[in-house]
């Protein structure tokens, strides 16, 4: 579904990633881990190149992304993505934020597109909120309206960057449980986060990140609970 | 001293049609100014460096010269280059919009760049293209922002319009000078000229502080 070879980006002369090789399943969710300036996050950012990369290739259901002749607007069509800060927009209610890109871009109809995006909200739990501004909403409200408009596009990969970390620790319970019932249902997701509860509990395999490598991966049980590398070590005992 | 009513009633009629003209000269000039200015405010922030480099010297030039040295060059200079003969409307329009789009253009620059760079990014990561991001989500908001110092703008653009007086725009100004000169006096001529230019402003930004509460509560 995901295949990345030989991944490098550099801010500059900073060099973030430093040949990363990734294959995702179609319908597994993997967990990225690993310290802050570990590279995770830009990683993510990578797949759906809001972060142009600097070498290597990305494909996307057996086409090269990084080719120059593929219209990046359609690889991101398929591939959702939910943010840290949300990144609503702010001057549109919960409906509206959700209905823009399959209006704009899908071109469906503006009943096609209420209909879909309060079925969504329903699913996410926030049905009595569609004519609600951004502003008005909490945090874990925020996130799951913005889960919701990444599905509206009905995409087949999803991505998450730290979804939880903007959270207050009350709110992020009704996120992951969101994101759960999401992985039940096949979702092909790559999520990048600090909750190593959700990782365990959720990810097919969690990859474990330091310094723009790809240190340790595996399924969960067996990274958690018996790393095999130094860092993995001493990142897990921090932070278990 | 005597202060002189019947001179000012006198020329009431020529003071107010000079007021119409103030009003289309700044509303023109606002229009134009404003589309320029957005069109340049854009050129400055494309990725383009020797493009926008390009209006970033035509902010640089028309912000660092004086209006009133812009007025005579459009008006004796390049108008009669490509028309044959001069017009003080045309030329004054041309000045004024020219000018204040170079100071529209920042205004737009700097309100695009204060909207956050999450909003591009989530507006992309739904496979939108960077035109309808700008379009739909960051201009929309970019454009609250930009209200109050537009409005500033709109404000000074049409005070500047009386240098248009100097090349015979017969516009407030323009008669307000007119009349000092027939009848040797200095305050009531251009105390009645202040007065309309207070009760202009006055009311434009009464209009804009409307405008702005419209956008708030929306």
């Amino acid at each position: 579904m995901i295949k990345v070879e030989n991944l490098k980006k550099s801010f500059g002369h900073n060099e973030v990633l430093k040949d990363i090789n990734v294959k995702v399943k179609p319908q597994e969710v993997v967990v990225v881990i690993g310290p802050s300036g570990s590279g995770k996050s830009t990683f993510l950012r990578c797949i759906n190149q809001l972060e142009t990369i600097t070498s290597g290739r990305i494909y996307i259901e057996g086409v090269d992304t990084t080719d120059k002749k593929v219209d990046i607007n359609k690889v991101r069509i398929e591939v959702g993505m939910v943010f840290q800060h949300f990144n609503l927009f702010p001057h549109k209610t919960v409906l509206e934020n959700i209905m823009l890109a399959p209006l704009k871009v899908r071109k469906v109809s503006k009943e096609q597109a209420a209909q879909n995006g309060r079925e969504l909200l329903k699913k996410v739990g926030l049905a009595e909120k569609e004519n609600a501004y951004p502003d008005s909403l909490s945090g874990g409200q925020k996130q799951r309206v913005a889960i919701a408009r990444a599905l509206a596009m009905e995409p087949k990969i999803m991505l998450f960057d730290e979804p939880t970390s903007a959270l207050d620790p009350e709110m992020v319970g009704e996120v992951l449980e969101v994101m759960k019932q999401l992985a039940k249902e096949g979702m092909t997701m790559v999520v990048v986060t600090h909750e190593m509860g959700f990782a365990k509990e959720v990810g097919d395999r969690v990859i474990f990140m330091d310094e723009g490598f790809i240190v340790e991966e595996n399924i969960p049980k067996e990274l958690f609970e018996n790393p095999q590398q130094e860092r993995t070590k001493s990142f897990l005992s921090k932070v278990l | 001293m005597i202060f002189r009513w019947d001179i000012i009633i006198e020329y009431l009629p020529y003071l107010l049609q000079g007021t119409m003209l103030t009003i289309g000269l700044s509303l023109g000039s606002i229009i134009l100014g404003s589309v320029l200015g957005l069109f340049i405010g854009l050129g400055r922030i494309i990725s383009n460096k020797i493009l926008s480099s390009l209006f970033y010297c035509y902010i640089t030039v028309f912000r660092g010269t004086p209006l009133l040295v812009q007025i005579f060059l459009i008006h004796f200079g390049v108008v009669p280059l490509f028309a044959g003969e001069t017009n003080a409307v045309v030329a004054g329009v041309i000045a004024l919009s020219l000018n204040a789009a170079a100071y529209i253009a920042e205004i737009f620059r700097a309100g695009i760049q204060s909207i956050d760079r999450g909003q591009m990014e989530g507006a992309r990561s739904l496979g939108l293209t960077h035109s309808q991001a700008m379009r739909y989500i960051i201009l929309p908001q970019a454009f609250k922002r930009m209200v109050p110092p537009l409005g500033n703008e709109f404000i000074v653009l049409l005070k500047d319009s009386s240098l248009l007086s100097v090349i015979a725009a017969p516009e407030l100004m323009y008669w307000g000078r007119a009349m000092g000169g027939q009848y040797f006096k200095v305050w009531e001529p251009y105390l009645a000229s202040a007065f309309i230019y207070l009760v202009l402003t006055i009311t434009l930004s009464s209009l804009l502080n409307l405008l702005e509460r419209r956008l708030r509560t929306e």
